[in-house]
Parts: C-alpha cells; sequence; structure tokens
C-alpha cells in the first residue's frame, strides 16, 4: 500500500519489528520484549500522527489512491446494483459511474466519480476527472430517478471536471450548471456522500443533496490546494498553507453548514478498512431513506432549496457608505 | 482556476499603460488594434473601438446607462456587503481586500442589482462589475443575484444578468462554491414560474460563474471577443500541453459550439433585448 509522507516515522518503526522477528526466528532468539517495546511505540506514534493531522495530510488521505471508491461501495453498500452506460447524445464517461440499485427494500440510483487504483485504471477513468457527457449521464439517470421516485445517492471523488478542450468545445459549463439547476428540482432526496476529495465545481455537478456526508478524511474545496497557492500566493509550494485557510476538512465543511455529518474512519485512515467504512455508509443511507420517505415530495424539494438557499456569509449592512 | 489569467492579464495591462505615458482621460490606446483614439468617442460609442469593434469591458454604470430607459434604474440590496469570516489570509488578508475593492471601486460587492425598464419593459437586473475583485463570486455576489431571481419568481418580470467574473471567490473557500447552486436552484424556481431569464455573457465569464447561472438563460447573449470558459486557457494548455487554437473559447467560438444563441453588438444590445423580450414574455401584457 503506498505510504504517504508523513507516515515515515510509523514505518519505519515497522520495518525494524519486521527486522527482528526475521532475526529472531532465523537465530533463534528470543526479542519479544525488544519487539513489543518496539510495537508499543509504534502505537503510540501511530496516534500521535492521525490524531493531530495538518490539513495537507488530511488532503493527502483523501487521495490516497487504496480509498474506496464508487464502483467499490456499490457492491459494498448496496444489495444489488447494475451499471447503466451513455449520455445518448456523445458517448460514455468512465470517470462517473452510475447505474440503479436496491438497498433493504429501497430502489435507488447510484452516482459517483470514479478514479483508478494504479496508472493503468487511472488513465482509463481521466484520474476522475468527467468530461460533460459524465454529468450528462448523471442527469439521465437522476431524470429517471425522479421520473420512477427512486432516492438518488451520489459518492463525490474528483479532483474537478476534467480542462480539457473538448471539453470545453462540448459545453463543460453548461452540463454542470444544467446539473445544479435540474438537482434543485428534483421531487425525490438526493444523499450525497464526499468519499475522497470534493473538488470544486465539478463535485458539486453531482452534489446539490438534501444530505451531504463527508468521510472524516475526505476534502472540500472551492478549488485545490495547489491551485488556489499558484493564483492566490503565487507560489504552488504554498498548497499546504492554502489547504489550511481554505478549510477545507471535513470538520469545517459541517462547522459550516455545508455538510451535515461525519463518516468515521479507522485510525490511519479509510483505506485501512473498507468494510468498516461502507457499513457506516450503509446505515447512514438507511437511515436518511427511512427519514426521507415519510416525507411528502414538496417536503423533500424545500428542504434541499431552504438548504442552498441559506448558504452565505454577508452583512445585511455593510459598513461602506 | 481561470482567475489565473485575470492576475496575469492585471499584471500584464499595469505595465504596458506605464510604458505609454498617455493621459488617460483624454486618449486611450485600443488593447486590440493599437489605434489611439478619444475617449469621448469611445464613451459615445458605448466603449466599442470604432475603428476595430473592439469592446472594452465596462462598469455596471454605464451597462445601466446603455441598456435601460433613463432613470428607470432603481438599485436594491446596495448595502449588502462582504464578510471575511473565514479570517482568510494569502499575501494580504482578505479584510484589506475587501477594504481597498470597497474604497476603489465605492461599492460592496461585484455585483449591481436593481430593477428598471427597457422600452418601458419592466425588469428585474443584475450587473457584475469585474473592476471589484475579478468580480469574483462570493457570498454577497450569489445572494443578490439570488434576490433579484426570486423578486422574478414573485413579480413575474423577466430577468436579465450581465455576467463578467473570473469565477468563484477562493477567500470564501467552499461558501463561494456553493453560490454556484444556490443561484441555479432560484433559476430552477424561476422556470417553474415560466418567467423568462436571459444571460448576457460578458467578457470575461469564467469558472464558477460559467457554469451556473451565466450559461443557464433561456437565452443566452454573448458581447462579441468575450472570453467565456470553464476551465481558463493557461490551465488547459498547462493540462493538454499543447497551443490553443485563435479564438478559442471566445463568443464566437460558443456560438459555433452551440452554447450561446446570439452574439450582439453592444451598440445593438439594448434594441435586440428589448425584441427578446416581446416576444418570449409570458406576462408580458399583465406587467
Amino acid at each position: 500500500m503506498k505510504l504517504l509522507p508523513f507516515e515515515k516515522p510509523l514505518a519505519e518503526l515497522h520495518d525494524k519489528i519486521a527486522q527482528l522477528r526475521k532475526l529472531s526466528i532465523e537465530g533463534n532468539i528470543d526479542l519479544s520484549g525488544e519487539i513489543e517495546k518496539i510495537e508499543r511505540r509504534a502505537d503510540q506514534v501511530k496516534k500521535e500522527i492521525y490524531l493531530n493531522l495538518t490539513a495537507s495530510q488530511i488532503v493527502q488521505i483523501a487521495r490516497h489512491p487504496n480509498r474506496p471508491d464508487t464502483t467499490s461501495l456499490t457492491r459494498l453498500v448496496f444489495d444489488s446494483f447494475v451499471e447503466l452506460h451513455g449520455d445518448r447524445v456523445f458517448g460514455d464517461d468512465p470517470a462517473i459511474v452510475g447505474g440503479i440499485g436496491t438497498i433493504d427494500g429501497h430502489r435507488v440510483v447510484v452516482i459517483g466519480h470514479q478514479k483508478g487504483h494504479d496508472t493503468k485504471e487511472n488513465i482509463r477513468r481521466n484520474f476522475g476527472m468527467p468530461n460533460p457527457e459524465g454529468y450528462r449521464k448523471a442527469l439521465r439517470l437522476m431524470q429517471m430517478a425522479n421520473r420512477f421516485k427512486m432516492p438518488i445517492i451520489t459518492f463525490i471523488d474528483t479532483p474537478g471536471a476534467y480542462p480539457g478542450l473538448e471539453a470545453e468545445e462540448r459545453g463543460q459549463a453548461e452540463a454542470i450548471a444544467r446539473n445544479l439547476r435540474e438537482m434543485a428540482g428534483f421531487s425525490v432526496p438526493i444523499v450525497s456522500f464526499v468519499i475522497g476529495e470534493g473538488g470544486s465545481g465539478g463535485a458539486l455537478g453531482i452534489g446539490v443533496a438534501n444530505k451531504l456526508y463527508m468521510l472524516q478524511n475526505a476534502v472540500y474545496s472551492v478549488i485545490s490546494p495547489e491551485g488556489c497557492a499558484s493564483i492566490l500566493y503565487r507560489n504552488a509550494s504554498k498548497a499546504d498553507v492554502a489547504a489550511e485557510s481554505m478549510k477545507i476538512i471535513a470538520t469545517e465543511i459541517v462547522k459550516l453548514g455545508v455538510a451535515d455529518g461525519i463518516i468515521p474512519e479507522p485510525l490511519g485512515g479509510a483505506h485501512h478498512d473498507w468494510n468498516a467504512v461502507s457499513a457506516h455508509i450503509k446505515a447512514t443511507v438507511l437511515n436518511e431513506l427511512n427519514t426521507f420517505k415519510a416525507l411528502p415530495e414538496q417536503a423533500i424539494k424545500s428542504q434541499r432549496y431552504d438548504k442552498f438557499r441559506a448558504m452565505g456569509r454577508f452583512l445585511e449592512a455593510s459598513p461602506l457608505t | 482556476m481561470s482567475i489565473i489569467d485575470w492576475f496575469a492579464k492585471k499584471e500584464k495591462s499595469t505595465e504596458t499603460s506605464a510604458k505609454l505615458n498617455i493621459p488617460g482621460d483624454v486618449w486611450i490606446k485600443c488593447t486590440h488594434c493599437n489605434e489611439i483614439l478619444f475617449q469621448k468617442d469611445l464613451d459615445s460609442n458605448c466603449k466599442v473601438c470604432p475603428k476595430c469593434n473592439f469592446h472594452f469591458r465596462v462598469s455596471p454604470t454605464d451597462r445601466i446607462r446603455y441598456i435601460f430607459d433613463a432613470g428607470s434604474f432603481v438599485e436594491q440590496d446596495e448595502s449588502v456587503g462582504p464578510t471575511d469570516f473565514l479570517g482568510f489570509f494569502d499575501t494580504e488578508s482578505y479584510s484589506d481586500r475587501i477594504k481597498k475593492a470597497q474604497s476603489k471601486s465605492r461599492r460592496n460587492d461585484a455585483v449591481v442589482s436593481g430593477y428598471a425598464t427597457l422600452d418601458k419593459i419592466p425588469v428585474n437586473t443584475a450587473i457584475m462589475d469585474f473592476g471589484y475583485m475579478g468580480g469574483s463570486m462570493g457570498s454577497v455576489v450569489g445572494e443578490k443575484i439570488t434576490r433579484a431571481i426570486e423578486r422574478s419568481v414573485v413579480d413575474h418580470k423577466p430577468v436579465i444578468v450581465f455576467t463578467s467574473s473570473g469565477g468563484a471567490r477562493m477567500q470564501e473557500g467552499i461558501m463561494s462554491l456553493m453560490q454556484m447552486a444556490k443561484t441555479s436552484a432560484a433559476l430552477e424556481q424561476l422556470a417553474e414560474q415560466r418567467v423568462p431569464y436571459i444571460s448576457v455573457l460578458c467578457d470575461p465569464t469564467t469558472g464558477g460563474t460559467s457554469a451556473s447561472f451565466a450559461i443557464l438563460g433561456d437565452i443566452n447573449i454573448a458581447e462579441p471577443g468575450a472570453l467565456i470558459s470553464f476551465a481558463g486557457p493557461r490551465v488547459i494548455e498547462q493540462t493538454i500541453r499543447q497551443k490553443l487554437p485563435k479564438g478559442f473559447q471566445r463568443a464566437e467560438f460558443l456560438l459555433a459550439h452551440g452554447m450561446v444563441d446570439l452574439v450582439v453588438d453592444r451598440r445593438e444590445l439594448r434594441s435586440m433585448l428589448s425584441t427578446v423580450l416581446t416576444a418570449l414574455n409570458p406576462y408580458g401584457d399583465t406587467l
């Protein structure tokens, strides 16, 4: 599994433990006391690292190639899932996965960004950066969900919508904007989870939800920390400062009222235990679906509108005269 | 994203004006054809170069003068202003940036909104100001545009929004992103009421502004030569590592690719808006 730079002290201890074990077996010497001591130290270091993560370290965890992804979650969280393809206009975008499924007797549409776990898959999935046809596929499936009264579950994990020449030609801005407007009008509930990277408009394009949850080490931001640093700080190496300033981590996003809750991750991050994370997600999905089932369509729509209507911090009477 | 280009341009433009040493209030050099123009001639021509038709950026004040019936514009939500709720600091604090922008523009934020008439047709309108922090969309811009739309949800007057914006305001973090959803949600309500929305995309309209209300007009009209994009040209060049074709992401390019209905010369814009509104508005007789 890919090691993150700040995990190095922990990795060194684990290496040491492995060496001692090998030594004790090969040389037939009892080193259990030594090993136990280092193991205790490793536990301590692990806690020190993971209980004091900085925003930019969380960004690294959010981008970890082994984090649970949309495709795996469709399998782990839902009882059945059939992936459906294409926007009926141009093509099928592998950076967005969508389909229909069931969970505990609820019929749902599931949509999510899909990155790759290795270079080959990442190239096929365009590193989880959708083209307009991805957003249009998502819209087609969401419109179908609305027609057949199926709640919509989305998983957000993208560096952003793809900034490419053809994406512009085919209307990247229009595709995202239309999704924002249409999602606001659906009478079925939309529940979204930021499972890794919530990258700007590319994330929001499937994220106008009644309820939004963040995984503990997920981030959600208007621009990548690197992008912000190179524009505002004129220095891409200030990404760590930008990550801190923009308030992009789960606890901050909840504090700002943009997300409604946090899905806990095991110490070290979601990539260490997919089952634990998906069990939490499943419980949350079911809880929301059961709550919204009791609400009339108009109430579902109003709740979503009121939620976004309330977003913004400003002064009603600014001191400027 | 595309605000990169704004910063780049800003730096460049200060350089050239320093070298030229032309008294700015009398003469002005066309940034497109380099013709030396008499400022008064330019002003009386809707700030369109008489020689090459280059459209200079205009302030909301000028825009109101060009488009609406004289004296008909009544500003709303004038006192709504920004606040540095994240305590954001880059090379300077957001609080200081706000103060500077406010004292330079004498406006609270990057949009002016209100109601007016155009050939006696009553409308609600919002006009973005690129001169104020690159027209960036934070909470105030999102709120004032949403309120303008909501006024139309109630009074059924058509909405006209003039956009000129580098995108979301990074200093307001995730909250600026949420303005995209807020404004678009208001447009959904407007559509349900069958009230027309006309978006006039002016130079530049990029990033989060282009990917929300700017592109969602029942009719999208662009000014000639306006840069309209989701991702800025520099970001795209860096991503695909090749030069972009000439005219890429300009108004005429978007027209050719089906993203806007019309590209209209600023001097014809008022009459075009009048024609379009008259044809489109189902509430025309009752307002």
